[in-house]
This record gives structure tokens, sequence and C-alpha cells, in this order.
């Protein structure tokens, strides 16, 4: 039977390392478009400051690209080690993304990443721009395929139940990488990496310029990360993921539980502004909603009703108990049943076989589930609301308060007025933590609104796991959270040290620490 | 358009190519985990350190994506073997993670601090992130030609005998210390070739020597573990099986325990023996031009010899992959754990087209960045070499 404290260990563990990686991957495809920018400016002005900008900015971009490669590693390993079921179930369309992002990402971003640090005297100047382009063009890739194989674990095309070999089986590539929701997810999550390196760059040049250290190296790096933040902060909001919520069934729950919408509202739904989802009484008290708004936002569309929860379970509940039937003719069929009658049973409910399969944390044989394991199982199709409903709200609220850094910033800055609103550079430097705020909870909004899913409407998580122990997760997890903890202090630790140390860390001196102080004061 | 290959044909390609990326892995990654199980011993002043960091320092991070890669195509090619080793060897796989989190941060961090504690710190820290999964590695194949106590359920899942705690213990058997070792060895070896062709002196010398005593010491341990793979460890032997290129369902074949059953493949294919003999002269010969002061040749000569004793490993077990000692029928083979057709052959194209241009760049890469690392260059990039 499954022991529900092993899965949530299991949850756990992935969210938090996951969550971890995303703290250090926003900021490598942010900065290093960054980076590609100051170097092209350096190679067709050679002037020497964007050199320097490349190369201190560039430090920076090291110190925390060494923690997404680490822990980058965790995840490469984790679906196996931890969802082995999983990795059987659909190792078959899940693993080739993640084989191809091997080839085609990261090799590109790791064989050149150590000739942008360590190539400058080696290589000539358009070589080594030709370097920087490629680590930040492997990241981004890398980016690409990893959100393929997650678009399709939110809406999983392509793809086949094969009762012979008990798993999923690819039937289109060409549908499991055009799948829309991947697409989407893709554009909304690099524009997310661009906006979290812009904000790094201009919070840092901020703080330099407030000091008055270092101007003429301080200005243009604001004014690079200035431009680039503002056209990336407004395409993550207009290319944002809503989009995509029209698409698949758990879009469609993920979309009502972020809005916390439990009847289907006449179109075009209001958007709840604030509210209390209760997940008891199935409803939302104390809301405050703006007309129109939701409908607009979700379905582009002044006509086209947004589904709410309670309407979706009543769905739920029929594909449960079609999925009954499938799982009754899988058994028959891995018994050795190979009559016509049998198959046809199968393929007729085939598709909610995944559905069936839910009853498993109720019963060890779906196929005679009673009504109450039905109702229960029923309950569990729908994530929690209320974690969705504010990190949802988080995140976008994040989303606006950039906006308005960036087009505040722009405007100053072209209008040559940035040095004398203090107040500006001030939120610059308040706003740095602004997007990964964000990313952190549009991940969650993301992954733990596909709940109960591992993959969308094929696989429940809690089937996911491998057959491992509590106390093997117990261990494990407290690995994790030693070993994570500790190289985040170190990292923070030197981070923040040659953020303040600015330019005068590449030792060329002519930076203001080497020329007015001592070096390394302060 | 995607079945220009029979299924079977392509079954067996997999094979090969998850062989040549881990053997890549060895040959790539070999070397720089290499340098950093010597780096305390060859190197000892903090200039000297340097040197030896910064003989890799361009390139450890492409190389360790060929032990990526090959985790990727594991996972894509066969999901049921990348199921049932990852989870089944739990603790052996979070000691090699946990060990290989020490060397990124070891290469950018360490020379960010001009501190004698925390600089020597890392320098551990590189030495355990080559060490460890050198050691693991070995072991893990070690385990694999004894056999693995896991088994399949009527659904597919992987199943394990107790805790994974507990089993981390009977892992580290004699036969899977013995393979440990070697590979451990293979890689140090590897390792010394590299510094003694690209670093300066001391440490250049110093690898020398250490080399021309470990490498023999290599081959002897390969020839031993032969002998003792024929005397002591019994193989597996598939009776029956569905054909070639029928849909993978492991639970259909009968497998027995049988003695000499990891020899069979030398009778029936005898080129195969090509693979032991380069597993021993490999190390011997690398010594012998480690000694004439060859150490470009030499480096070729142990990468010979790497591809020679893991071809052994996986010839020998053919069609193995991870044979089950718990439940023989539940054991992975490479007929019977690959994904399906269509996958294993969008995965073939994507390799014939990025295997190419990935070595073509690594190249250029290792091309531009030639040259012995000298204390006179580190010294005029104290800011920026690693």
């Amino acid at each position: 039977m499954i022991d529900p404290d092993f899965v949530e260990l299991s949850r756990w563990q992935f969210a938090a390392t996951a969550l971890y990686h995303f703290l250090f991957v926003p900021l490598t495809l942010g900065l290093s478009w960054l980076l590609v920018i100051m170097e092209t400016v350096y190679v067709m002005t050679g002037k020497e400051i964007y050199k320097d900008m490349t190369r201190f900015w560039g430090k920076l971009f090291g110190i925390n690209f060494a923690l997404g490669v680490t822990t980058g590693l965790t995840m490469e390993f984790e679906f196996g080690t931890n969802w082995s079921y999983y990795s059987h179930y659909v190792g078959d369309v899940f693993g080739a993304p993640l084989a191809i992002e091997g080839l085609m990402a990261f090799f590109l971003e790791s064989t050149f990443i150590g000739l942008f640090f360590l190539g400058w005297e080696k290589l000539s100047k358009r070589k080594h721009l030709a370097v920087t382009f490629f680590t930040a063009l492997g990241s981004n890739l890398s980016a690409l395929w990893i959100l393929v194989a997650n678009g399709w674990m939110q809406n999983p095309v392509g793809a086949v139940f094969s009762p012979q070999t008990m798993r999923m089986e690819m039937q289109s590539f060409s549908q499991v990488f055009f799948n829309p929701v991947a697409q989407v997810k893709f554009v909304h999550t690099v524009a997310a990496g661009y906006v979290t390196g812009s904000m790094f760059v201009l919070g840092v040049s901020a703080w330099h310029i407030l000091k008055g250290r270092d101007l003429p190296f301080m200005r243009r790096s604001f004014a690079v990360a200035v431009g680039f933040g503002l056209a990336s902060c407004l395409s993550v909001i207009v290319l944002g993921d809503e989009s995509g919520y029209t698409l698949g069934d758990v879009q469609k729950v993920k979309l009502a539980a972020i809005e916390a919408e439990w009847h289907t509202e006449p179109a075009p739904a209001a958007f709840t502004l604030f509210g209390l989802p209760s997940q008891e009484k199935q409803e939302t008290e104390a809301k405050i909603q703006i007309p129109w708004m939701m409908g607009l936002i979700a379905t582009r569309s002044l006509d086209k009703p947004v589904e709410g929860l309670r309407d979706l379970m009543v769905k739920h509940e029929q594909r449960i108990r079609s999925g009954m039937l499938a799982y009754d003719g899988l058994m028959k069929i891995r018994g050795g049943d190979a009559s016509p009658e049998t198959k046809a049973l199968f393929d007729a409910h085939a598709k909610d076989i995944g559905y069936g399969l839910l009853l498993k944390q109720f019963t060890d044989n779906p196929a005679q589930a009673s009504d109450e394991q039905v109702k229960a199982a029923v309950k569990t199709t729908i994530p929690t609301v209320w974690p969705l409903f504010w990190a949802f709200r988080v995140m976008v609220g994040m989303g606006f308060v950039m906006l308005f850094v960036f087009a505040a910033g722009f405007w100053l800055n072209a209008a040559k007025r940035l040095e004398q609103n203090r107040w500006m550079l001030w939120l610059a430097v308040l706003a740095i933590p602004a997007p990964w705020i964000a990313c952190e909870t549009g991940w969650l909004v993301a992954e733990f609104g596909r709940q109960p899913w591992a993959i969308g409407e094929v696989l429940p998580t809690f089937l996911a796991t491998s057959s491992l122990t509590r106390a093997d997760l117990v261990f494990s997890l407290a690995c994790f959270l030693t070993f994570y903890t500790l190289l985040l202090v170190i990292e923070i630790f030197l981070m923040q040290k040659y953020a303040r140390l600015g330019p005068s860390s590449l030792g060329l001196g002519r930076y203001h620490f080497e020329t007015k102080h001592a070096l390394y004061a302060d | 358009m995607f079945d220009f290959l029979d299924y079977a044909t392509l079954k067996f390609i997999w094979w090969i190519l998850v062989g040549a990326l881990l053997m890549g892995f060895a040959i790539a990654d070999g070397m720089d985990m290499g340098v950093g199980v010597l780096l305390p011993f060859v190197a000892r002043a903090d200039a000297e350190r340097r040197i030896a960091i910064n003989t890799v320092g361009p390139h450890w991070d492409g190389n360790q994506v060929w032990l990526i890669t090959a985790g990727g195509a594991i996972f894509a090619a066969w999901p049921a073997v990348y199921a049932a080793a990852f989870s089944g060897f739990y603790m052996a796989m979070l000691l090699v993670l946990f060990a290989l989190f020490f060397r990124p941060v070891g290469f950018d961090y360490r020379s960010k601090i001009d501190n004698d504690v925390w600089r020597s710190a890392w320098d551990w820290g590189l030495f355990v992130g080559g060490a460890v999964p050198a050691l693991i590695f070995g072991v893990a194949f070690g385990n694999l030609l004894q056999g693995v106590p896991f088994h399949l359920d009527d659904m597919l899942r992987p199943h394990y005998q107790g805790s994974l705690l507990t089993a981390l213990l009977p892992l580290l058997n004699p036969f899977a210390r013995l393979a440990g070792a070697i590979s451990l060895g293979m890689f140090t070896v590897h390792g010394g070739l590299w510094l003694q062709l690209r670093a300066d002196d001391p440490v250049a010398s110093r690898a020398r020597k250490t080399v021309m005593a470990l490498a023999p010491a290599v081959a002897l341990l390969f020839l031993g573990a032969g002998v003792w793979l024929w005397f002591g460890v019994d193989g597996y032997r598939v009776i029956s099986a569905p054909a070639h290129d029928a849909l993978p369902n492991p639970l259909a074949k009968e497998v027995v325990r049988a003695t000499h059953a990891w020899f069979d493949i030398y009778a029936a294919v005898p080129a195969a023996a090509a693979a032991p003999v380069a597993g021993v002269l490999g190390p011997l010969v690398a010594a012998t031009l480690a000694f004439a002061r060859r150490p470009g040749w030499g480096f070729v000569a142990s990468a010979l010899g790497m591809v020679g004793v893991i071809g052994s490993a996986g010839l020998s077990m053919f069609p193995f992959i991870m044979p089950s000692s718990l439940d023989p029928r539940s054991s992975l083979t490479i007929w019977d754990a690959p994904s399906s057709h269509l996958t294993l052959t969008v995965m073939l194209i994507a390799t014939a087209i990025f295997l190419p241009i990935v070595l073509g760049y690594t190249i250029w890469c290792y091309a531009n960045m030639w040259g012995r690392v000298t204390a006179k260059e580190i010294e005029a990039q104290s800011h920026s070499a690693y």
C-alpha cells in the first residue's frame, strides 16, 4: 500500500531541490545575454570599459553558475533515484528531451564556459565573444529542452499508454516538441530569467552609483540592464503563461485553482483580487473582485467561460469510473487475456487509465473500488487551492513592481535625471529580491498546480515514487538541506563580497578601491 | 519515415552508444577527476596547486557533461535501467552526487579568497569530487557483475530488499572493492599523464613518477579481477526469451545463474577478447610512455586501456545490463529494457547530428587553450585564473 508520509517526503525533497536549483538558473539565463551585449559593444567599439564590464559581471555570473551546475546535477539524478516508477512509466517520452538537452545544450554551455573565464589572454576578441555567445545560447537551449519535458508533464501530447510494456510510449516527437504548453512555458521562463539578470545588474549598479563609486562603469551597466530589463519584463507580462491555461484538463484545473473559482461563472469571468479559499466548503470567502478581468486574461475573449472546480470535479468522477474499467481491462490483458472483447474494453477507456490509477491510494484493486473510494478519489483530483491562489498573486504583484522599477529607471536614465532621484536608485537596490520571489512562486504555481498528477491525467504523483523507505528519505533530505544551506551561505558570502568590491576585483589597478583606498577595504 | 532501422538493430546500437558515452566520460572526465585525486599529493604549495588545477580549469565542466549525457541517454534509451539502477543504488548515487557537489564550487571559488585554510579546504573538496565518483563507478560495475538484489512486480515497479541505508555495506563487498580500486586507479593514471603533459615542473615530474608506479598496478588488478571473475563470481545466462524485436517485457524471459557464464561471449566471439587485452596492455604501455617522457601518447594508451576495461565489463555481461540476483527473471537486458522504436530512432538521429558537433567544438576549445601551464602565467592572471 501507499505510505502517504513517504510520498510527502519524496515530494518535499523534489520541491526543495528544484526550488533551490531555480535560485541560480534564472540569473544564468539572463546574465549570460547581458554579458553578450556588453562584450559585443566592446568588440564593436574597442572601449576597454566594456571589456571590464563583461569581466566583472562575468565574475558574479561565475559565482552563481557554479551553484547552478552543482544543483543541476541533483535534478539529473533525482528522477531515477527518487521517482523510479515515473522513470519507468514515462522515460520513453520524458527521457528523450532530457538526453537531447545534454547533447545539444549542456555540452555547448559547459564546454565554452571555462574559456569564458580563462580564455581572455589566449583567445582573440572575436573568438572570445563567440565563446560568450555559445555559453548564453547553451544555457537558453537547456531551458528549452527541460521545458519541453516539463510541458509534457502538464499536457502530455504525442504519446499513448501501452498495456504490453506497461508504460507511456511516444507516438510523435514533433507533437511533444511543439506542445503549445511547452512553447508558452519556454518563452515565459527565459524572459523571467532575463528580468532576473537585469534586476540583479540594475540593483548592484544602483548601489555603487549611490556610493559614488566607479560611476562611468556603473552608469553604463545600469543603462544596459534597464533597457534589456524593460523589454524582458514587458515580455513576461504580455506573453505570460496564461494563454496556456485553456489547454488540457490539468491547465484548466490549475487556472480555476489560481482564481479560487469553485463555480463556473458566466463569461467574461471576474478576477478575484483578494479572497480566502476554503477547500472544505469548496467556496472562496471575503472576495474582492474585478469584473471581466479574468475572462480576458485566461481566455482572451469575452464569451468563453472559465470552468469552476466543482464542475471540473463532476467530470473527474465520470473519468474515474471509466478509469476503473480501463484498469480492469489492463489487468486482464497483462494476465494473458488476448480476447478482442477485453482489448475493445481497454481501448474504449484507455484514455482514463490515469484516473483509474488515482484509486490506488485507497484500494489495491481500482476495478472493484467502492462508491466512497471513488468519492474520496474525486476530492484528490484538484490541488490545495490557497497556496496557488496566493503564490500566483505574489508572482504577478512582483511582476508589476519590477515593471514599474524598469520603466521609471528607463525614463529617468533617458532624461539624464537618474542621479538626482536617489529614491529610484534605492528602489532598484531594494527590488533585487523581487525576481527571485516571482520565479519561485511561479514554479510553485506551475508544479503544485499540476497536482495530484506527476504527468497530467496519466500518472498520479503518489505512484511515481521509488520503492524506498522513510528512513532513506529522511537521511537524504537531511543531507541535501545541510549541503545546500552550507553552499548557499558560501555563495552569498562571495557574491556580496565581489558585488561590493565592484570592478576593483579585477585587479586592473584603475578602479575605486585600487586608486583611492587600499585594496579589499570596505 | 522513422523506421529505416529495425527495432532489434536499434536496441543493439543503443547498447554500443551508451557504452561509448561511458567510455567518453572516462576519457574526458576521468582525466580531470584523476587530477583532483592527485592534487594534494603532486602539488604542494599554492602556486603548484594552481598550476595543476588550471590544466583542467577550462575543460572539466564540459568533460562532466559526458556523465550527465550518459545519464540522460540511459533515461531515454533504457528507462527501466535508469529506474532500477538509480534507485536501487540509492545511497551510492547520493554519495557520488554529494562528492560531485565539491567540483563546480571547488574550481570556481577556490581562488576567490586568498587564505590558506580556504584554499586547502577546496583542494580536498576537489580530491573528494574526483576520488569518490571514480571509486563508486567501479563499485557499481563490480556489483552489476555479481547481480543486484532487486525484482520487478507485475506493474514493472522495481523493489529492493529492506532499507537502502543498510544496503550500502553489502555493496562494498570485496570483489566490488577491487573493481572500485581499478576504476580509481585508471582515472588517477589518466589524470597523472595529463599533468605530465600540461603542467610545469615540479608537478609534471611528480605526476610522471606516480604514473610509472601506479599504472602497472592497475593492469595487475584488472588481470586479478578477471581471474576472480572466472573462479569466484557466477554469471547469468538467458535460457529462453522473446524475439529481439519484441516489445520490451523483462518478465517474459528465463534466466539462470551459471558458473563461467560471464565468459560465454569470448567463446562465441573470439574478437571480443581484444577488450580485456587492451585493458591490461593500455596501462602497461602508458607507464612505459610516461617513463620515456611521451605523456601525449601515454594519454592515448591510457584512454585505450579504459575503453578496454569498460568494454570488458560490458561484453562479459552481454546481453545483460543489470542482472537480478534476487529474481533472475527480472534481470534487465539490452533486448527488454529499451524504450520504444520511435524514441530510439529519434535519439539516434539527435546523437548522429550533435555528437560530431560536440566533438568538433571540444577539440577547438582544447586547441585554443593548449600549452604548458606555468607559475609565471598564473601569477600574471592571478585575479582571473582558478
